[in-house]
């Protein structure tokens, strides 16, 4: 458990903060979310450049920082504060962990390099229909061909499926799940965007029919390679949730202290006062469950952060009233992607469960 | 059943059996309907109604509901505005106002919030000024339906800003038609507008469409909201399943046939009347069918929200019921309809947890992806409303607080200091 920061890692916050508040004001978030690519490449080119953010966690061999799963939760904390509209999760988060957890070195090297310098963007396509995170059940079916192998199936909630260069496919090979590599513009892969609740983060369906790929890893490999980056995932995306929630806290204590009502700030009534002290200890818990300890602290993680944002969400709408539940304020925004994430990479239900094989199944063997 | 209650639904199947005429035009129709009483017969004899208790008039619609008979245009005309105008106006503005409503003359908006003024609705800001036999009114109002096809408004505003807040509101029936309104749709979180801005801009309104007394308005929005809480809490939907288009904009709609317009409702239930907002039902076929399609229906945690939520509509329910015997006793809708209100959002946010719950993944999808073709998606975005609007959740605890429990009020010096002095709206707070 890490409960103080070092100045290098308090640094990288203040400098992307400050970043954000620049390439991301809500006006661009707003911009960005009815695009159909949904980012800038401009300022995506910045945060790889000036910041090298996407290869945060690449190994420097590989051109990346070679920094810890802090570093990325502080990343992902200051984006999901600011909304940033990239595909920053599915290239840095996503895919790099995948590529990390295949023992691939050939296709570490050969991907890498392009996704830490920003030139590349890339995703990770494990759900299908029923949008679950596993690697049972497949039914896309990878089979042997002359070069190497063809896929078929679908694919869904792949984030920014649509945009990405490289796509890291799970597949059933007659070895098991494995992960295979497929470029955005091959042949006989058909990419739709979803209609989605959280506009500032698109998802898209692949279709594949007999798209040529190429293996990551072993045949069979892919059920561990998911599970690790399904973990690591996990936590960093509990890292924007808590990003995501202290601006919905920041924003209800503001709002608390200007609005009058009554003659007097409504902050100062205990019902709303109130409210905001129990956002306050929701906020600061989750920010606590922030740990590297894998995995069952990744799935306690998920699980409160997942509730402490949407609940943060809500009750800022209601802090701010009609106004709140207009399109105009930001409101309706974090509580699009406060739902959205909740649901994304397993429910908390689904992580309570996970982490309770490991209190109650464990502890009572 | 009671044998008056009894006899009240004959009535009605025998004043049908005589007066219903599909041949009528829907005009003829609904000037038959009021001039009778039936078109709400809970209001009084002399002002269209039929003096019923509300429990017995409740279960006359059926009868007319049995043979498709349209009734008044929905809206806030009979819902809000003309049981305002029975209650508390002369019989000058009784003449010219109830009937029209129940014929469809005229539809009706509430200017009653303002940007300033939503949970202190005391604190509203629009001034009207006297010039002669005129008020001129300026300020701004936010938060009303219809006020595009309006052809009147519930004004609230301050006729003296130097006597404390409460007692320097004046309620006005103003013209919408007019130069000085104009009227600017809202974009709610749903991405949807279902509400309108409207900017008062030296309107006028004549001194005789006050409702009540000069500087009486207060006590006059509290019976308006009064009927509001009750509406928006569950259980008085009962009423005219079909009803007809009105308003001065939509009259030569009321020219066709009652039975052409019975036959074109049932094929398009959209191509008439002006709708209203939907609200959250509470209802739990959907999910359960969205369950079965998911097959999560012998997940326990699932089975345990879905009877969760079962139980909290079903109390709604009772809670609305509740609420009409109070409207029965005392006449005015008490504030037990805060109950209704307050369960109703929490009814609201129960069908979006259990909904999510089951949808997992599913639910992050929108639209044409989304499940149950969508409406999951926006009735998630549609869920926070219920807790806000026709007062917010902080807003009936107080009410319940205070007027049901009879808990000691908050000290609130605002009361009592004049309106000029006070602080209102969204200010930067000036520390001293």
């Amino acid at each position: 458990m890490i409960f103080t920061f070092t100045d290098e890692q308090r640094e990288l916050a203040a400098t992307l903060r400050r970043f954000l508040q620049d390439k991301s004001p809500s006006a661009e978030v707003r911009r960005l979310m009815q695009t159909e690519p949904g980012y800038d490449p401009q300022t995506w080119a910045q945060l790889a450049g000036q910041l090298g953010l996407p290869g945060l966690v690449v190994p420097e061999k590989y051109g990346g920082s070679g920094a810890g799963p802090v570093e990325l939760a502080i990343a992902c904390e200051e984006m999901g504060r600011a909304l940033l509209c990239a595909p920053y999760f599915a290239t840095a988060v996503l895919a790099v962990h995948a590529l990390l957890a295949s023992d691939d070195q050939a296709a570490q090297e050969e991907f890498l390099p392009a996704l830490a310098d920003g030139t590349s963007i890339a995703t990770l396509a494990v759900c299908e229909d029923d949008g679950a995170w596993t690697t049972s059940g497949l039914r896309t079916r990878a089979r042997r061909s002359a070069g190497g192998y063809a896929l078929d199936g679908t694919k869904s909630f792949v984030l920014d499926g649509h945009t990405a260069d490289l796509l890291l496919v799970v597949a059933q090979a007659d070895g098991g799940p494995s992960l295979f590599a497929v470029p955005g513009d091959a042949d006989g892969l058909g990419r739709r965007l979803l209609d989605t609740l959280d506009m500032t983060r698109k998802q898209a369906v692949l279709s594949l029919d007999g798209v040529p790929a190429r293996l990551v890893g072993a045949e069979g490999s892919a059920v561990g390679v998911v599970e690790r980056t399904l973990r690591l995932a996990a936590v960093a995306l509990a890292a924007e949730q808590v990003g995501g929630a202290q601006r919905c806290l920041d924003m209800s204590v503001e709002y608390a202290k200007i609005r009058m009502q009554f003659g007097r700030p409504i902050g100062s009534f205990q019902a709303i006062k109130h409210m905001c002290a129990d956002l306050l200890l929701e906020v600061e818990s989750a920010a606590q469950e922030q740990s590297d300890e894998l995995p069952l602290v990744a799935s306690l993680a998920k699980a409160f952060c997942s509730e402490a944002y949407f609940r943060a969400a809500a009750d800022n709408i209601q802090i701010h009233g009609g106004i709140g539940f207009t399109w105009e304020h930001d409101a309706h925004l974090y509580y699009r992607r406060a739902k959205s994430t909740e649901l994304m990479l397993g429910t908390p239900s689904e992580h309570r469960e996970i982490a309770a094989g490991y209190l109650i199944d464990g502890a009572a063997r | 059943m009671e044998p008056t209650a009894s006899s009240v639904r004959q009535q009605a199947r025998d004043w049908i059996e005589e007066h219903f005429d599909p041949q009528l035009s829907l005009r003829a129709w609904l000037e038959r309907l009021a001039d009778s009483g039936w078109a709400r017969p809970g209001w009084p004899a002399d002002w269209c109604g039929r003096g019923l208790p509300p429990e017995e008039a409740a279960l006359t619609y059926a009868e007319f509901n049995r043979v498709d008979a349209p009734g008044p245009p929905a809206g806030l005309g009979v819902m809000l505005a003309a049981p305002t105008i029975i209650a508390n106006a002369g019989d000058d503005l009784k003449r010219q106002f109830v009937r029209a409503v129940l014929v469809g003359d005229h539809l009706w908006c509430q200017l009653f919030s303002e940007p300033g003024a939503g949970s202190d609705l005391a604190g509203l800001q629009t001034r009207a000024e006297r010039d002669g036999d005129e008020f001129i009114v300026n300020g701004q109002k936010v938060w009303t339906s219809m006020a595009q096809i309006a052809d009147y408004g519930m004004l609230l505003a301050r006729t003296d800003p130097d006597v404390p807040k409460h007692r320097g509101i004046t309620y006005f029936a103003l013209p919408m038609n007019q130069p000085g309104v104009e009227v600017r749709p809202l974009i709610q979180m749903t991405g949807e507008s279902g509400f309108s801005e409207v900017f008062l801009s030296d309107a006028r309104v004549a001194a005789s469409a006050i409702i009540g007394e000069l500087g009486g308005g207060w006590a006059v929005a509290q019976s308006t909201l009064g009927f509001e809480r009750t509406s928006l809490g569950a259980g008085t939907g009962l009423g005219f399943r079909l009803t007809a288009p009105g308003g001065s904009r939509f009259l030569q709609q009321q020219e066709v046939s009652v039975g052409e317009f019975i036959a074109a409702a049932k094929t398009n239930p959209r191509s008439f009347g002006t709708g209203g907002t939907a609200m959250t039902t509470g209802g739990i076929a959907g999910l359960v069918r969205l369950a079965a399609e998911l097959g999560r229906v012998r997940d326990p945690e699932v089975r345990q929200q879905i009877v969760r939520l079962h139980t909290l509509a079903s109390a709604n329910g009772w809670n609305g019921q509740r609420a009409r015997a109070a409207l029965k006793a005392g006449g005015r809708a008490g504030p037990e309809a805060s109950l209704g209100k307050l369960m109703a959002s929490r009814v609201a946010r129960q069908w979006r947890d259990t909904a999510s719950l089951i949808a997992g993944p599913l639910g992050m999808l929108a639209g044409d992806d989304g499940p149950l073709g969508g409406r999951l998606a926006s009735q998630l975005l549609a869920t926070p409303g219920p807790s806000i609007y026709g007062g917010s959740d902080q807003i009936q605890r107080n009410i319940i607080g205070e007027r049901v429990l009879g808990l000691p009020r908050e000290p609130d010096p605002s009361r009592t200091m004049p309106f000029r002095e006070l602080k209102v709206g969204t200010q930067v707070q000036e520390q001293s």
